[in-house]
């Protein structure tokens, strides 16, 4: 995070409590680089948490707060996980797609430096038009869902301010570690719908779309990797969970087979993975992390430092 | 910004801790809330991951299978875990594995009162499953470290502080103001790790 970016959240938390309380924006840039630069919290919370130290020093609930951030939570694309949430972002536009609808102006995919968010503008708000490739402070939008899936929709109340820094765009790729301390169930040796375009996952051999149907073979793990202070919900699809398991599509169908039932599948990768470390990094797809790539984290661990730290408190 | 409702965290703590965490809460009325136990630095565990060495198995059951297993970390504390047919999986690994052996374990604080008016803390496993040497080493490792920082926060704490964490205030209330023995714990487990290292360096 650049000083500028962080002066610029300074004035605007600075903003937000002018008239409540007699702040300095240095005294708000100072505690920001603290957490940003020194112990690397995200800009969002690092901006968060001021906010909230203000809240408390002034003895205010969030809801009193000022306008000068528009009043939301200016946040990061990836970090948008709830629906009908009013956020601003700044972003840059870096596609922009033919609208299906009449009742649409523009649609397209918003990045910033931690990801990609589906857009939607609607004709009436009669909002100006966005330039595929330029970065904009859009404020008031609203967070919407669509099977896991979100976006964010400009209306009537949006302000679209071009901006003159370039935002870059990082991939939505984040890595988690933790302990592998579940597999949950529809994991291992598991069957999807074979019409067009389906792939649903079969219970007891049907498709809750299309019913009875022959289903085809796949591997897949649902794991949960945890680290003691957060879960992350992880998938492995058929190559990663090979990788991770050492078991191949074709010796999961034998295994299966011997044993005249799949379960047997998932049970043998538990005993293979369950309880171990690893780190994983994908992109996010609502609560999951779809692994692209996977390690074990085998590797001796530093104690000494901590063990200095241990003797001395 | 709101979230989904996620699964339980699975605290990291050494035995003597766990074993002293003798008091349970609910946070809400409902018959179905989860039943937490406070670690005496200060913190709510509905769910525990612990790595150690399974020392001992035994069927204590009477009518039905139900098996006691016995796993110690590396200052020679004793995790107490019980399965029954409840826990069909964990039940099969604590038959079937041989002590000794590196075991991970995922499961559910459980507390019991003996005829003696004492209170026991067991885990009652969710998985259990038998891992290398480099997994054990790796958990006492962050158990130290997630500890440590239970214990900092503990101590930096002022319990005539209003705004103070809610269950560090809980455990001053509970059990009183001394962590010390879990910072023994945490020195202990770690001087344990350097002295393996240096015998394989040797």
């Amino acid at each position: 995070m650049s000083e500028t970016d962080l002066r610029t959240h300074a004035e605007e938390i600075h903003e937000q409590f002018s008239g409540q309380l007699d702040i300095d924006v240095d005294d708000v840039e100072e505690r920001l680089d603290t957490l940003v630069n020194e112990y690397k919290v995200p800009a969002s919370e690092a901006r968060r948490s001021v906010v909230n130290t203000y809240l408390d020093e002034a003895g205010m609930d969030r809801d009193q707060l000022g306008g000068g951030g528009g009043g939301n939570e200016q946040v990061d694309l990836a970090d948008v996980d709830a629906p009908e949430e009013w956020v601003d972002v700044r972003a840059t536009v870096v596609e922009l797609w033919d609208p299906r609808a009449d009742a649409v102006a523009q649609v397209g995919l918003l990045g910033d430096e931690t990801g990609t968010i589906k857009f939607t503008k609607w004709s009436k708000s009669d909002l100006p038009e966005l330039e595929e490739g330029t970065s904009y402070s859009l404020r008031n939008v609203v967070t919407d869902e669509y099977q896991g899936r979100f976006s964010v929709k400009l209306n009537r109340t949006t302000t679209i301010e071009e901006l003159d820094e370039q935002i870059e765009v990082g991939s939505d790729s984040v890595e988690v570690e933790g302990a592998l301390v579940d597999i949950q169930s529809g994991s291992g040796l598991i069957k999807r719908c074979p019409e067009d375009e389906c792939t649903r996952v079969l219970q007891n051999g049907r498709c809750s779309e299309h019913g009875e149907v022959e289903g085809e073979f796949d591997l897949r793990i649902k794991g949960v990797l945890d680290d003691g202070e957060e879960v992350t919900e992880v998938i492995f699809d058929e190559e990663a969970t090979e990788e991770l398991t050492g078991i191949a599509l074709e010796e999961a169908k034998e295994m299966a087979m011997d044993a005249l039932d799949t379960t047997v599948v998932a049970d043998e990768m538990r005993a293979d993975i369950l309880g171990r470390y690893y780190s994983v990094t994908g992109p996010t797809f609502g609560r999951y992390v779809l692994a692209d790539e996977q390690e074990q984290l085998t590797g001796t661990v530093d104690a000494d430092e901590l063990l200095i730290k241990a003797r001395s408190i | 910004m709101a979230t989904t409702p996620t699964r339980e965290v699975a605290q990291r703590v050494f035995a003597r801790e766990f074993n002293d965490a003798s008091y349970t809460f609910k946070e809400s009325d409902d018959d179905r809330a989860p039943v937490y136990v406070l670690l005496p630095t200060g913190q709510r565990a509905n769910r525990v991951f612990l790595v150690g060495t399974l020392t001992e198995t035994e069927d204590v059951g009477e009518d039905s299978e139900y098996w006691q297993g016995r796993v110690v970390d590396p200052n020679g504390d004793t995790f107490f875990m019980y399965a029954g047919q409840y826990q069909p999986d964990a039940a099969s690994m604590l038959r079937e594995l041989e002590p000794p052996a590196y075991v991970a374990v995922v499961g559910k604080p459980r507390t019991y009162e003996t005829d003696e008016g004492d209170v026991n803390v067991s885990v009652r496993p969710e998985s259990i499953s038998q891992v290398d040497e480099a997994t054990r080493d790796r958990w006492v490792v962050e158990a130290a470290e997630r500890t440590l920082d239970r214990i900092r926060r503990f101590n930096g704490a002022d319990p005539e502080d209003p705004d103070i964490d809610e269950y560090v205030a809980m455990a001053h209330e509970e059990y009183g103001d001394d962590v010390e023995p879990y910072r023994q714990s945490v020195v202990g487990a770690l001087e344990s790790m350097e002295d393996t290292a240096e015998a394989s360096a040797d």
